[in-house]
């Protein structure tokens, strides 16, 4: 989980990802900075996120991102 | 729906693009975004450069500037000409049909159809399509089917979600009956209930053009733009392609009796690198496969995307190989369609620029 938050904090280093409850919906993170969050997971976990998966609701939060990690076969 | 045209070939195929290129680099910080989240994207989507026309362009003048090349090098008669479909979503004017405006312009002869077609990035399939239907009546030999976009007029330059992709080009595809080709397979599905997700929402006749549709406002993600102007709903796109596309070729394949390893080249729509990697890897085909190298260099000119890669890519192969190619386009409407053909000794497959 550490490297997720490094990783958004990388990407948008002006929120504080711990204070909320759903990125998506507090503005945090966009369509484009799920594109590089998933570039960034697959580099960073050597995995490859279908695309079905990058969906919205796979974003809301580090426990949703660290699932679909896991459901593309990365370790956390 | 799905359909098979026999005896087609397409015979010559010339893309023409603007001389001007403009850079991803240069162009950051137009954007309201941070400069090193822009740039994060560049290698991601591919962004690099892209073709723009100079102001004053209108689609027509490509499109005489590269049926006058072919006419000038001899690839094709003024007399031959049966049939042109124009492919364009930035026409000249309402009306008339800008086919016609090319028509009067080139001084191409009366007993001849003239044909506008609306439609974007799948607009190269359509177009191909209504050319194979054409060359089943008698009095039509030789179809000219002209893709051309100058929609970098329609895009705002602070959208960083659709303007660095925005590219332009015209290409010319000459479409004839042929005794030795193999069937060309062939489907196509349509969904105009997701028509907002690519909109020009104003300028038309439910909308249109006036002060308050020309104003440039945020529009709540950053990205300045006005009624006026192309908006894309990227996440929806990008799920539309990886939900419709795979399943589509998937019928093809079957429908054409054809297997993976029968298929030389997937020569697809070009909207960015990313959804096109994840496309691949949905369909598990390898890269070498499938180039995803139009937008980097070119940019996204929406249905002339198909025939851009085709030259770039394969270009002066195509005069002495055949090749069995799946082609697919995604866009507007929502539209998606794809296409198993033979593409190969062609009497010309070539790029030129033009000082537009």
């Amino acid at each position: 989980m550490e490297t997720i938050k490094s990783i958004l904090q990388d990407i948008r280093p002006d929120f504080d990802f711990s204070e909320s409850s759903n990125f998506i919906e507090d503005g945090m993170l966009d369509s484009f900075d799920i594109v590089s969050l998933v570039s960034e997971l697959e580099a960073a976990f050597d995995i490859v996120i279908d695309g079905l998966d990058i969906v919205p609701e796979n974003f809301i939060s580090i426990e949703k991102i660290g699932k679909l990690v896991m459901k593309s076969g990365g370790k956390l | 729906m799905k359909q098979v045209f026999r005896n087609k070939k397409i015979s010559g195929l010339l893309t023409v693009l603007p001389e001007q290129e403009v850079w991803f680099d240069d162009e950051v910080t137009n954007y309201s975004f941070p400069a090193h989240q822009s740039m994060r994207l560049k290698t991601i989507m591919g962004y690099e450069r892209h073709r723009i026309v100079k102001p004053g362009t209108a689609v027509s003048d490509l499109c005489v500037f590269g049926m006058n090349h072919l006419f000038e090098h001899g690839y094709l008669r003024k007399e031959d000409v049966d049939a042109m479909i124009l492919v364009t979503q930035s026409p000249d004017y309402y009306m008339p049909p800008t086919s016609n405006v090319i028509q009067g312009t080139l001084g191409l002869k009366r007993d001849m159809l003239c044909m506008d077609i609306n439609q974007g990035c799948c607009g190269y399939l359509l177009g191909l399509m209504q050319a194979f239907m054409l060359l089943e009546l008698e009095s039509v030999n030789k179809v000219i089917l002209v893709n051309a976009d100058v929609i970098s007029k329609k895009v705002s330059k602070q959208d960083r979600n659709s303007y660095p992709l925005a590219g332009d080009a015209a290409t010319i595809t000459i479409v004839e009956n042929s005794e030795q080709q193999n069937p060309v397979y062939f489907n196509l599905y349509m969904d105009g209930s997701r028509n907002h997700i690519l909109k020009i929402p104003a300028g038309g006749f439910r909308l249109p053009a006036n002060s308050k549709t020309a104003e440039i406002r945020d529009c709540g993600d950053g990205n300045l733009r006005s009624q006026e102007h192309l908006v894309m709903d990227g996440a929806e796109v990008f799920q539309f392609v990886q939900q419709e596309v795979p399943p589509m070729i998937e019928e093809l394949k079957s429908y054409a009796g054809i297997g993976d390893d029968d298929i030389d080249y997937y020569l697809f729509h070009q909207p960015n690198r990313f959804m096109l990697e994840k496309l691949a890897a949905r369909m598990g085909v390898a890269k070498e496969k499938m180039p995803m190298n139009i937008v980097t260099e070119y940019g996204n000119s929406s249905g002339c995307t198909i025939p851009v890669n085709i030259v770039h890519n394969l270009g002066d192969a195509l005069n002495s190989h055949v090749y069995k190619c799946c082609l697919a386009g995604f866009g507007s409407g929502l539209t998606w369609s794809s296409m198993i053909v033979d593409l190969g000794f062609m009497e010309f497959a070539e790029q030129i620029i033009a000082p537009y």
